[in-house]
């Protein structure tokens, strides 16, 4: 695959003594949309932080446009054009909104600018209301737009959501979800994680479930969608 | 008290107030930031005295000997955290205590190797000597006005790149997420790096301002060193304005506490530590 932008291979993963991942193969095209599902506790966070060097695989390789990463520092890989939204928000309170979305700001892998703050302000207009606002007095929905949005300063090739709707209201989760619908269908690669298989299914273009840090299925997320036996078997639905 | 030697007291108790602050910002942000405890500060702040007296002999004048300085101490500092401090991040305060009171053994010993055990003066600028006259008999000296200006700049200064850059917005992230800080691309341990040798350079400029009116000598790092964790508490640890608040109140209760009551002058600090703590069990500024 010659556009291949992410590929982890045969990857293991430990905290501590406690074997997480057990040779995951997990790859993303040049925009293309990953569903990343399995049920609580089946490694999905684990694999992310994996990929993103936060908790270095033991073995295995992270290839990035090719280029081994696999003992490289967070920030490298970040800069080769990979944008998380951590589970659980991490936004820095002590910031404000406007600082949470400068601090991040910089020209993409190719050199493109498309994200600018501006575009973040029009993207979230709630944002631009809060901009002098710590970033801890946000509500839970204004937060995780405001991770989001933070994510896009950096103009990524490649947009990891970790639950970006957990715990949010209906009305703002879909909020949330037009706009992650929006970031899908442009040019950025995108992998998901999310509970709400339906909206899932229907915005990935591939999904790729775990179980006990395995990859238990792969395939087209219609393809699953079509296979709900094989929903209810690991995803308990 | 007339009111012009309240004013002269007033004057020396902010000029050592601000001086305190120089020394105990980096001790904070260090602690703040990287979350190490290190007790060989007070040895930058000797260091810079003595690099003052080394570069004043050599270039004749202490400000050639502060301009060639300050960058000298940011290398110092800088190469003293990528050998030593960065291993310290993930270890508990007693081993950053162990070794950073190794340091200042070592930082002693190699000040007696180097330069001796005697006490050396420093001469000010030229242009600096001489002083304002106040009345008949009171004059306040010019150069002790200039450290408290020096130092207002430069707390301004760090006002300015704390609050206003996107130095200071990764520098504010990173106390609170460092993993976030670097999955957004940022090297967080060069900023590490850098707070770290400002740190280092801003003990080594109170020394170096300190040495023409306060002796060059052995140990004198170590009493600063008290007071700056004096300072750092009293203001609430890990907070820079803390730490100015803190400094000046520390400076007011030096000075005047030896005016007013000379029988307690070697406790008046401590019982203002004591009375803010009882007061604010966090500090002044402090967060908990
Ligand atoms: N910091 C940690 N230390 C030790 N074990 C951990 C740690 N974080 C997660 N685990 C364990 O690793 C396994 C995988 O966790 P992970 O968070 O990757 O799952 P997940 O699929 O993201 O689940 P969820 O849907 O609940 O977010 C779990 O058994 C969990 O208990
Ligand atoms: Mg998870």
């Amino acid at each position: 695959m010659a556009d291949t932008l992410f590929e982890a291979k045969e990857l293991h993963t430990y905290y501590g003594s406690s074997h997480i991942l057990h040779g995951v193969d997990f790859h993303v095209g040049a925009g293309e949309s990953v569903a990343l599902m399995g049920r609580n506790g089946m490694g999905k966070t684990t694999l992310i932080r994996s990929m993103m060097g936060i908790v270095p695989p033991r073995h295995g390789r992270i290839l990035v446009r090719g280029d081994d990463m696999s003992r490289q520092p967070t920030y490298r890989i970040a800069q080769r054009g990979i944008a998380y939204v951590p589970e659980g928000r991490g936004i820095f309170p002590n910031l404000t909104v406007r600082e949470n979305l400068m601090m991040a700001a910089r020209p993409g892998v190719d050199g493109n600018c498309e994200w600018t703050f501006d575009r973040v302000m029009a993207t979230f207009p709630r944002l631009s209301e809060r901009l002098a606002n710590g970033g801890g007095q946000l509500s839970g929905g204004e937060q995780q737009m405001l991770t989001i949005g933070r994510a896009l300063m950096t103009n990524p090739s490649l947009l990891i959501l970790d639950e970006a709707t957990e715990g949010l209201a209906p009305l703002v989760a879909l909020e949330i979800w037009m706009i992650v619908r929006d970031i899908c269908a442009s040019n950025i690669a995108t992998v998901i994680v999310d509970k709400n298989y339906a909206a899932l299914t229907e915005v990935a273009d591939r999904a790729v479930v775990l179980v006990k840090g395995r990859v238990a299925y792969h395939g087209s997320s219609a393809e699953l969608r079509g296979r709900p036996e094989t929903i209810r078997q690991y995803l308990g639905l | 008290m007339d009111i012009f030697s309240f004013l002269v007291q007033t004057l020396n108790a902010v000029q050592y107030g601000l001086l305190l602050f120089l020394v105990a910002s980096g001790l904070t942000l260090v602690f703040g930031i990287m979350g190490i405890i290190n007790l060989a500060h007070g040895s930058f702040y000797m260091a810079g005295a003595y690099l003052a007296f080394g570069l004043t002999s050599a270039t004749g004048s202490l400000l050639w000997a502060i301009v060639l300085g300050i960058p000298l101490a940011m290398l110092f500092g800088a190469a003293l955290e990528a050998l030593l401090f960065v291993h310290l991040y993930k270890r508990e305060h007693l081993d950053q205590v162990l070794l950073t009171y190794g340091l200042i053994l070592i930082f002693e010993e190699m000040r007696s190797i180097l330069v001796g055990d005697d006490v050396h003066g420093v001469p000010m600028p030229a242009f600096l000597e001489g002083s304002i006259p106040l009345d008949d008999t009171l004059s306040y000296p010019i150069y002790r006005l200039a450290i408290s200006a020096v130092c207002i700049v430069l707390a301004i200064g760090l006002y300015l790149l704390i609050q206003r850059t996107r130095l200071g917005m990764m520098i504010r992230a990173g106390s609170h997420d460092r993993d976030m800080v670097q999955a957004l691309g940022i090297n967080i341990k060069l900023i590490y790096r850098v707070v770290f040798a400002l740190g280092v350079a801003m003990a080594a400029l109170a020394g170096m301002l300190a040495a023409p009116i306060s002796s060059v000598a052995p140990n004198m790092g170590g009493q600063v060193l008290i007071l700056s964790f004096v300072v750092v508490v009293v203001g609430g640890i890990g907070s820079v304005w803390g730490a100015l608040i803190g400094a000046l109140l520390i400076g007011f209760a030096d000075t005047f506490g030896k005016v007013i009551l000379p029988e307690f002058a070697g406790v008046m600090v401590y019982l203002v530590m004591a009375a803010v703590l009882l007061w604010r069990p966090a500090g002044l500024l402090g967060k908990g």
